[in-house]
């Protein structure tokens, strides 16, 4: 079999479409690449969409946890805590079973699937890291450039619109970039925490887990996932470098925070 | 490692037959069967697998970071190596990764030293195959010490994993020491290993200590993946002690209780994550104590 019928049968098995069946013979070099390339498209969807998600709720955290009001710093501080303080892992477990009581409660029978339940779990707990990131950078926003947004006048929602917020993140900015390439990171936990895979449609990980067991050979499909994943990093260095160059703009050149990636916050 | 009681047995006498106890009793004996005397010492397996982990992760670091400033090249390129790859992959895929080729990797050794005449192919297609005298556990060996062969190997792919990123944060502290201070020891006529071992190891632990208290929590966070490695760890014991009984074969019949169990673990990581955070910034602010940087001075 030519290694574009593979391609054909195998590229998109990931989402349910091509062969039913995954290989059972052969595991040449191109099904492993294929396959685990498929698997691929579900950390790039449980990882993209957690960040997009999860980057709105985690400055609305962020905002909570400053507040002066106990009555909402509370809540966002004790979010955070929970989130932070325990393995995504048990997250995962944990939320599993919740959405399994639902279930059996006849509500919303949907959460159970990898796909909705996985990505609210994860979704949540990039909020809680972010959120704590953003939280460290608006409490390090100079003063002086609020003191000169007063003095031109500024206030309320327009001076943290225009003045307070674009500075946060320029500042959080760094921490955020390794944040989101932990989230990519910790997708490939998904499959392997209570959440069932339907019709072997897994991420990258298990497909490579897959081909270990079938082969007895690590030493193959886990550097193919290395090799994604590196991709995958340097992807994401590339386009959070673009926004940060934005974010740096007006400031000469010396005084740009330079995004290094530093393996600070795992879950 | 683990002794386990006979299935539901239980330490209290008045459990001989829990259908006609009262709440409170039945609640007593259900948490002391000898199942759930196996899942409190599976505590103690994750407790000890920090406590022999943490440190083999910072010697496997400092062994990198060491490497990756060494004058030698290959030295620093292996050391640069093993520190930024492990940055660029999900840790989980070690884990998983490392787990069956350390074995492998172990039973080949012991293939080659113990039975030199062997002709077949040890990767034969799909199957790995060495002699039966070089299989790890041997075939015979009694049910602990395959326990303690898995556990073995899980302690050495964590120390691997963080062993990297604590390289990672040795090597960033060696470089935060200040230049003058490695100078001012070469002015005094020490050999650059003196410098390194009387002047520079001394004063990176202050800068160390920021990362290695995020590495602890990290690896905190980390032990319940003990569970893919397949070593009978507090998640393992969850799902089976929660899972639905039937009263058939079980003395203690119930629902499924796995949200409760899990709900446990999630307080029991709060906790720990929670005491080592005060413990950990207790030991920053002791140990900044006179030192130039700013925790001491604010």
């Amino acid at each position: 079999m030519s290694c574009w019928q593979t391609v054909q049968d195998y590229g998109l098995r990931a989402i349910g479409i091509g062969e039913r069946l995954l290989p059972r013979e052969g595991f040449d070099l191109c099904q492993q690449f294929t396959l685990i390339g498929s698997g691929l498209i579900w950390n790039v969807y449980f990882g993209l969409l957690a960040l997009i998600v999860g980057f709105f709720i985690a400055n609305a955290v962020a905002l909570c946890k400053a507040s002066s009001n106990p009555w909402i710093r509370k809540p966002a501080e004790w979010f955070i805590l929970v989130f932070r303080g325990s393995p995504l892992f048990i997250q995962f477990f944990l939320a599993y079973f919740i959405f399994l009581r639902v279930k059996q409660a006849g509500y919303m029978p949907w959460l159970t699937s990898a796909q909705a339940g996985a990505l609210i779990v994860l979704v949540l707990n990039t909020a809680a890291y972010s959120g704590e990131i953003f939280f460290g950078a608006l409490r390090t926003v100079p003063r002086g450039e609020v003191e000169a947004a007063d003095a031109y006048g500024f206030t309320g929602w327009k001076r943290f619109v225009s003045i307070i917020w674009p500075t946060t993140m320029r500042l959080a900015w760094p921490a955020y970039t390794n944040e989101a390439i932990f989230l990519f990171h910790a997708t490939t936990l998904v499959f392997f925490s209570g959440f069932p895979t339907w019709r072997q449609q897994g991420d990258a990980l298990y497909y490579a887990n897959y081909f270990a067991d079938k082969t007895f050979n690590p030493f193959v499909p886990y550097p193919i996932v290395a090799f994604y994943f590196i991709l995958l990093t340097l992807a994401l260095i590339g386009s959070f470098g673009l926004v940060n160059r934005r974010l740096n703009r007006h400031l000469p050149q010396e005084r740009r925070a330079r995004l290094k990636f530093r393996p600070n916050i795992i879950r | 490692m683990k002794f386990r009681l006979a299935g539901d047995g239980s330490i209290f006498g008045f459990c001989t037959d829990p259908t006609t106890l009262d709440t409170a009793r039945w609640t007593a004996c259900y948490l002391t069967t000898g199942k759930h005397i196996g899942f409190y010492w599976s505590f103690v397996t994750v407790l000890v697998l920090l406590a022999v982990t943490a440190p083999t992760a910072l010697l496997f670091g400092f062994g990198g970071a060491s490497a990756a400033r060494s004058q030698v090249l290959p030295l620093r390129w292996f050391g640069t190596i093993y520190i930024s790859i492990v940055r660029g992959v999900p840790d989980i895929a070690f884990f998983l990764f490392f787990v069956i080729a350390l074995d492998q990797g172990f039973e080949f050794l012991r293939h080659q030293y113990l039975c030199p005449d062997w002709t077949d192919r040890i990767w034969q297609g799909n199957d790995f195959v060495v002699c039966s005298a070089a299989k790890l556990p041997l075939g015979n060996a009694p049910q602990w010490v395959h326990e303690v062969y898995g556990f073995f190997l899980a302690v050495l792919t964590f120390a691997i994993v963080f062993g990297a990123f604590a390289a990672n944060v040795l090597h960033g502290a060696m470089q935060a020491v200040p230049r003058g201070q490695i100078e001012t020891a070469e002015a005094y006529g020490m050999t650059p290993r003196q410098a390194f071992w009387h002047v520079l190891v001394p004063q990176m632990w202050i800068y160390a200590l920021p990362g290695l208290s995020n590495l602890w929590m990290l690896l905190i966070k980390a032990t319940p993946l003990l569970f893919l490695l397949g070593v009978e760890d507090i998640v393992y014991w969850a799902r089976e002690l929660g899972g639905t009984k039937q009263a058939r074969f079980s003395d203690y019949p119930h629902g499924d209780w796995r949200i409760w169990y899990f709900l446990a673990l999630l307080v029991f990581y709060l906790a720990f994550t929670r005491l080592s955070e005060v413990v950990l910034s207790r030991l920053t602010r002791r140990l900044s104590h006179g030192q130039a940087t700013i925790g001491a001075t604010a």
